[in-house]
């Protein structure tokens, strides 16, 4: 019962605040609605007994992610008018196209094509269970090496972004190593006999 | 009780706003990257819903995974967003056409 409430609550705020991430004016705004989103969306996890994703999804997301997402839009300027210019425009294909898959994706999901076998139902584990030491367990043997290659993939994009953005400034002041590596004392100080 | 149907139905609907917004923000990049990030929520919860009810923690890994590669994409996407405003001084995708010819 309680948990049918939750339910509705996670999942409805969820659905708004993705609307209003399409609707927003203000892109920053945007990015608020898409941080709600997120939060409601580790509720729905967490009712899903997948509290180690549901944290990551806060951590990562809310905190990472969308702290990136509200740095660039702060550091570029947008011209909000001229980005709404023609939003109405594809209205009507966008949409029918939306609509049309999400009619599919409730006909198939309602169809009952999706069996779950013998768990009808949200049955919870039971609080023994530790769904960090399990998600631990599997991560660690039976997919070590997708672990592996997502870290790969990680490196990567840090060293692509790094490589991306970086610029050398002609006003700035650098260091010469081997200029400072070479001095030596004689240069500097200088004895006055007095 | 909540079933299956039920998060399969919230899912869909988070990715159908998703694919929307694609269309309606089609001259904000930032907006469309989060169109994107919207769409990969909804497979997540797609995924773990899965995980929950066929009572397999595989699909709980995958969602691991997908937010992974997401991060990636998110902080490339924006690094490459950042050196073109720097060229530039906008952000529009009509602007961006120089591979075109």
């Amino acid at each position: 019962m309680l948990e049918t409430v939750f339910f509705n609550l996670f999942s409805g705020l969820a659905i708004l605040s993705a609307l209003g991430v399409v609707l927003a004016r203000n892109t920053m705004h945007s990015v608020m609605f898409l941080i709600f989103c997120f939060f409601n969306a580790s509720g729905l996890f967490f009712l899903l007994d997948a509290e180690f994703l549901g944290i990551i999804l806060i951590l990562i997301y809310v905190g990472a992610v969308m702290v990136l997402f509200m740095f660039v839009v702060m550091m570029l300027e947008i011209n909000v008018a001229k980005a709404r210019e023609g939003f109405l425009q594809y209205l009507p294909l966008g949409g029918m196209i939306s609509v049309i898959l999400l009619i599919e994706f409730i006909a198939a999901a309602s169809s009952g094509v999706f069996s779950t076998g013998a768990k009808a139902t949200a049955e919870h584990m039971p609080q023994s269970i530790n769904n960090t030491e399990e998600i631990g367990q599997l991560l660690y043997t039976k997919y070590l090496l997708g672990f592996e290659i997502a870290a790969i993939i990680l490196l990567v994009a840090l060293i692509g972004s790094i490589v991306l953005t970086l610029r050398e400034r002609k006003d700035a002041k650098y260091q010469d190593m081997s200029a400072q590596v070479k001095a030596s004392k004689a240069d500097r100080l200088r004895k006055v006999r007095m | 009780m909540v079933g299956l149907s039920q998060y399969l139905i919230v899912a869909a609907a988070l990715f159908s706003l998703g694919v929307i917004g694609l269309f309606l923000n089609r001259k904000n990049v930032i907006a469309i990257l989060m169109c994107i990030e919207l769409m990969l929520l909804a497979v997540n919860v797609n995924l773990v819903a899965f995980s929950h009810f066929l009572n397999d923690l595989s699909g709980q890994i995958f969602v691991f995974f997908v937010l992974t590669v997401a991060a990636c994409e998110v902080a490339v996407g924006l690094a490459i967003l950042v050196s073109f405003y720097r060229t530039r001084r906008s952000i529009e995708i009509e602007d961006i056409n120089t591979l075109q010819g």
